[in-house]
């Protein structure tokens, strides 16, 4: 609706030449949906055709075989590489050895980082799912809960960068007797606090405030899950604990908890993947410096930034092994399902 | 011409490559009308574009070029060749991205490098060169450098071997402030450094809200670059150059003794908590401010001074009378030692191609002359080349003229910007987070030095 | 414990009707946090995760002369919104783009859409043959897969564009053909859909492994093939699981900044708005209600599907994670 006569002419020239460019971008993509179905679907006509005793491997191969092959090669093959590579120098040009890894290990800027990681990897995640299960647990007798829900779960539509953004603004700090720009720091003068620290640069109270932006973005997708677990709850279960004499918060603990241990394991598993591979938080708003610095970014740092293939990959390998026992509980917890099945 | 463009990039997604660029190709002849953009092959031009005969025959195709440089200084920058490429019919496709110094290894590694890339540091552009994917630049742009100053051609060079031309310099050298407030408060530009003590510590006295100094180290991924600045023009300032050039290659370490004391002198000037920060509060403030608010305190009187490089010019906002005698200008930081003649602490930009194909020639020469330079020059101020052929009576603005003529002048100890020149690991890693721990954190000199020589490449 | 969720409850866990009979259980445990306390806490986080938003909603509809001088709550008491960054953003040369940040909205659709739509499927074929028609290995498949999720991406980049712009070969022999990455959305396509799997299989597998028994065994007696098994029933009975996934890859990708700048550039031809955004962020500070507007709007659409979707969102999750 161009109000103003002066832009219509070129506005609309303009929006007429994107209005073309968009739908030739739509028309290719529409293509590239259709024909990638298109070519499934004539591979299954023509596969199902098949019978006997090839009909079972043919199955296996092309369901499997795409999604295998792109995993080799998406992510195995470069995980291989990376495991070879962390032996090699920074240009990955002469074997070194463990001592990348010696590096890591004795480095004391290396410790705070893996002490930071660990720091996230534990406080946000329980954070997130801790708060996501109470407001689970809160939400779903409340009138209009599905407001409250969708403003909960509306921060996972940001990205991590625009998270860290909104979140730097607020912590922005100004010295005393400064018009303050930042909403926590005009809270904190507005309760009488004269001179309030500058946020960010006070340890290791900046930690938990970065972390509060994870926790920010990831409690709506915690309490939505949690929620919908708590609700398929069979209630026959339920009434019986009642009828034990189960009440209360004993009851949640009891039943409830149990009930959906599965579903807890599975969240709290994912945010901490998330967790651990997010480095865009610590990036945005400190850089890595104010000793918030995190194994991820460090990695990505030590990769492309300052160009040391050798150490970047040893952080990498590290990283995947920090994961390891948690990768390891949840594959016993899933081989006992698929044992029980 | 925009009709060429915007028809050439809604076709190139929807036709394989090839059939794209014989398209564009045939689009800009049938388009080029008064603009005489000559065909495929080297057909003479007329009129304006006479000029740029030597860089003809190549209509048609396209040169990809990646920088760190962003809008709106990137539209000067495409302003400034548009002649050139309209005349030639050699498309330079820029993009301009603040990852370019972390994601130009990863492309080039990945076998997707730009034809060009501007590159702001000698030790990225080294790295590069390591990868040997860089071209060496045809022989025309080795002519056209020998109008710069030979120091650069050592800056763009490695080994010895010269691989990437200067296309910008910029002055490090300044210190802000604003010349209404100073005649209002009977200040003088100092002169020496006793003279910018006395002064600071005039103004400091002189109670208010104002301090004498202000400063920025934010800058994202980046933080602490600025405060490198601060240790270098000391370095340069107190021992000269012979020492500023070992300090490079780490014959001289951080926690040499010269090095910590010239740490010793920054401390006293932007960690005195009686000077800084103006407009922000404590010392530590230094850190959390971003370098391109540093300089606001100085309109509004409550700092008085902000060491800064030429290019700060673009963070004045709008309407800010930049002059001897406007709201802002700068002066020469001088020398800590005044036995150092006229240190000069500069930066600037190569370029550098991975592609030896003849319309990436063409625009490396162009880009190289003089001729392109003055254009450069005339499209925008707050960009300087140090090209001893550009005419200094075109610079318009106050700062580029400052800064083209110390950067120009032979008596000058002319060196580049030091932590471009370490090893990445140092220059754009542990020096940046150990500098701003220091500030930060009030970390020690000592172990400030001696993380940042921890972590020198073996 | 013995009780499995049946495939009604898993897939309608929303008929919260028919449970509101004369005694609802589930009622008893909520009936103990439920106070009004309680209340008060949820809409306090509510708010309290709806303020950093709203800040930003405002900040985008605030003046320049405004969002630089005073806090964006400022507007509260002195309200002077208004529309024009938002004009400016999509249509004006601000940014020194022709079209301002429309084509790459554009492409952020044009990206999205198929990085959603490959994995997805590709991942419910594998998540069912991994559940359905088991081989030997098949258990150590699916656990590898399950531990690929923690593969940092950052390690993957510089393989995948060597990959994507020189091709494979053996000796002489080209295994894979150079796709090139100029002007094309194929490579981000594919590293998207490779970097979704591993997630991807884990909770499809979840869902299709409780898909019920006899409604499989009964199409094999009728002789049908694993394709038309997967076709006619798997993927009919998993549209709750598939829709909650692909919300979650949509967003994923929408949001995505690290793939985008690797393979796709700042080049207008391909590039999403996140790496637009990235740019403006860093280029210039002082325009913050510019970029606010543009980060509201690239909010806008994942939102959109977000609230389009949600009600399969939380039947798909669900299932096959309640277990006694």
């Amino acid at each position: 609706m161009p109000t103003d006569t002066r832009l219509a002419g070129p506005a609309l020239h303009l929006a007429d030449s994107l209005w073309q460019d968009a739908a030739i971008k739509f028309g290719n993509t529409a293509g590239a949906v259709l024909g990638f179905l298109g070519v499934l679907l004539a591979v299954f006509f023509a596969a199902g055709r098949a019978t006997g005793r090839f009909s079972r491997p043919l199955a296996v191969v092309l369901m499997l075989g795409p999604a295998a092959l792109l995993l080799v090669v998406g992510l195995v093959v470069p995980l291989l590489r990376t495991v070879y590579l962390s032996f090699y120098d920074a240009d990955a040009a002469k074997f070194v050895g463990g001592k990348n890894y010696g590096w890591a290990a004795t480095s004391s800027q290396i410790h705070d980082v893996l002490l930071n990681t660990l720091l996230w990897l534990v406080v946000a995640p329980v954070a997130a799912t801790g708060l996501g299960l109470l407001l689970a647990m809160l939400v779903d007798r409340m009138r209009g809960q599905a407001i409250y829900k969708s403003l909960i779960f509306m921060p996972m539509a940001v990205s991590l960068v625009a998270a860290s953004l909104i979140f730097k603004l607020l912590y922005e700090s100004r010295g005393s007797g400064q018009n303050q720009v930042g909403l926590l720091s005009q809270l904190a003068v507005a309760v009488g606090w004269d001179d309030p620290p500058n946020w960010i640069l006070s340890q290791p109270l900046n930690n938990f405030l970065l972390m509060s932006a994870m926790v920010w973005v990831q409690t709506g997708f915690a309490m939505v899950v949690l929620s919908a677990a708590i609700k398929a709850i069979p209630d026959e279960i339920t009434e019986a604990a009642r009828l034990d004499g189960a009440t209360g918060v004993r009851l949640f603990l009891h039943v409830t908890v149990p009930m959906i241990r599965t579903t807890l394991v599975v969240v709290l598993t994912t945010i901490m993947i998330i967790t651990l591979k997010a480095f865009d938080i610590v990036r945005t708003m400190t850089g890595g410096n104010f000793g918030t610095q995190v194994l991820a970014n460090e990695m990505y740092s030590q990769s492309f930034e300052q160009y040391n293939t050798g150490r970047g990959s040893a952080l990498a390998v590290i990283l995947f092994l920090a994961v390891a026992p948690l990768v390891v509980y949840n594959i016993a917890l899933l081989r006992k399902e698929r044992a029980t099945r | 011409m925009t009709t060429p463009v915007t028809t050439g990039r809604r076709r190139l997604l929807a036709v394989p490559a090839v059939l794209a660029l014989a398209l564009t190709a045939a689009c800009s002849n049938s388009s080029s009308d008064g603009g005489g953009g000559g065909g495929g092959s080297a057909s003479a031009l007329t009129g304006d574009c006479a000029k740029y005969q030597a860089y003809a025959g190549h209509s048609g195709t396209k040169v990809s070029m990646y920088a760190s440089i962003l809008s709106p200084e990137s539209d000067s920058l495409e302003k400034s060749w548009s002649e050139f490429t309209t005349c030639t019919g050699i498309k330079i496709v820029y993009e301009g991205s603040n990852d370019f110094e972390s994601q130009l290894p990863v492309r080039v590694a990945g076998g997707n490098a730009p034809d060009l890339a501007i590159i702001p540091q000698p030790g990225l552009l080294a790295q590069m060169v390591k990868s040997g994917k860089v071209v060496k630049p045809p022989q025309q742009t080795v002519e056209n450098e020998n109008k710069w100053s030979p120091v650069w051609k050592q800056y763009g060079s490695v080994n010895g071997t010269f691989y990437a031309a200067p296309m910008s310099a910029n002055m490090k050298s300044l210190v802000w402030y604003s010349p209404k407030a100073f005649k209002a408060a009977g200040y003088e530009v100092p002169k020496t450094w006793n003279d910018l003590v006395a002064l600071s510590d005039k103004i400091a006295r002189a109670g208010g809200e104002a301090k004498p100094w202000c400063g920025g180290i934010g800058s994202g991924t980046a933080t602490g670059w600025p405060a490198t600045d601060w240790l270098e023009e000391v370095v340069l300032g107190t021992y000269g150059g012979d020492v500023y050039d070992q300090w490079i290659s780490h014959q001289v370490k951080f926690s040499d003794e010269k090095i910590t004391t010239a740490m010793k002198t920054v401390g006293d000037w932007m960690q005195n908590p009686a000077w800084v920060n103006g407009g922000f509060g404590d010392v530590k403030t230094i850190a959390t401010t971003t370098f391109q608010d540093a300089g606001t305190p100085i309109l509004s009187n409550k700092c008085a001074m902000l060491q800064q490089a030429s290019f700060y010019r673009a963070q004045w906002p709008k309407g800010t009378n930049i002059g001897p005698d406007g709201d802002v200008f700068a002066f020469h930081l001088p020398a800590v030692n005044p036995q150092v003649n006229t240190p000069v602490e500069g930066g600037g930009e190569f370029l550098a191609a991975f592609s030896d194909r003849p319309e990436v020639q063409a625009v490396q020469n162009y880009l190289s002359t003089s001729e392109w330079a003055s254009s450069r020059v005339k499209t925008s101020p707050g960009w300087v080349s140090a090209n001893q052929g550009v005419d200094k009576s075109l610079y318009t603005d106050p700062i580029d003229k400052l800064s083209a003529e110390s950067l120009t002048d032979p008596a000058a100890t002319f060196r580049f910007d030091a932590s471009d020149l370490m090893p990445a690991a140092v220059g754009s890693g542990a020096e940046w987070k150990a500098l701003t721990a220091w500030f930060a954190e009030g970390q020690s000199i000592q172990k400030t030095a001696s993380d940042i020589d921890a972590a020198w490449p073996q | 414990m013995s009780a499995e969720p049946t495939l009604d409850k898993a897939a309608a866990p929303g008929t919260g009707k028919a449970a509101r009979s004369d005694l609802p259980p589930a009622k008893a445990i909520r009936r103990a946090f439920s106070s009004p306390l309680a209340s008060a806490l949820v809409i306090a986080v509510t708010v309290l995760w709806t303020i950093p938003t709203v800040g930003l909603l405002v900040t985008s509809l605030r003046p320049k002369q405004d969002v630089v001088s005073s806090g964006w709550w400022e507007a509260f008491v002195h309200p002077d919104l208004g529309l024009e960054n938002y004009h400016s953003v999509l249509f004006d040369n601000s940014f020194g783009t022709s079209g301002g940040l429309m084509p790459y909205l554009v492409n952020s659709v044009a990206i999205a859409i198929p990085a959603t739509v490959f994995p997805l499927v590709l991942a419910a074929m594998a998540a069912y043959v991994l559940a359905w028609v088991r081989f030997k290995g098949s258990d150590t498949l699916f656990f590898v897969v399950f531990a690929l999720q923690v593969v940092p991406l950052q390690m993957s980049l510089i393989p995948l564009l060597r990959l994507f712009s020189t091709g494979a070969h053996l000796g002489s022999v080209t295994l894979v053909p150079a796709l090139g990455l100029k002007d094309s959305y194929l490579p981000v396509w594919l590293t998207h859909t490779m970097f979704a799997l591993p997630l991807a299989i884990f909770l499809l597998h979840n869902f299709i492994a409780q898909l019920p028994r006899d409604l499989m065994e009964a199409a094999v007696v009728d002789g049908a093939s694993h394709f038309k098994i997967f076709r006619s029933i798997v993927l009919p009975l998993s549209a709750p699981a598939l829709a909650s996934f692909a919300i979650f890859q949509f967003l994923w990708v929408w949001n995505d900044l690290l793939v985008a700048l690797t393979f796709a550039g700042g080049n207008p031809t391909v590039a999403p708005i996140t790496s637009r955004l990235a740019q403006l962020s860093g280029s210039d500070s002082s325009h913050w209600e510019l970029l606010s507007a543009g980060a509201f709007l690239s909010m806008i659409i994942p939102l959109a599907v977000f609230f389009a979707l949600q009600r399969y969102f939380v039947r798909g999750l669900l299932a096959g994670s309640v277990k006694g």
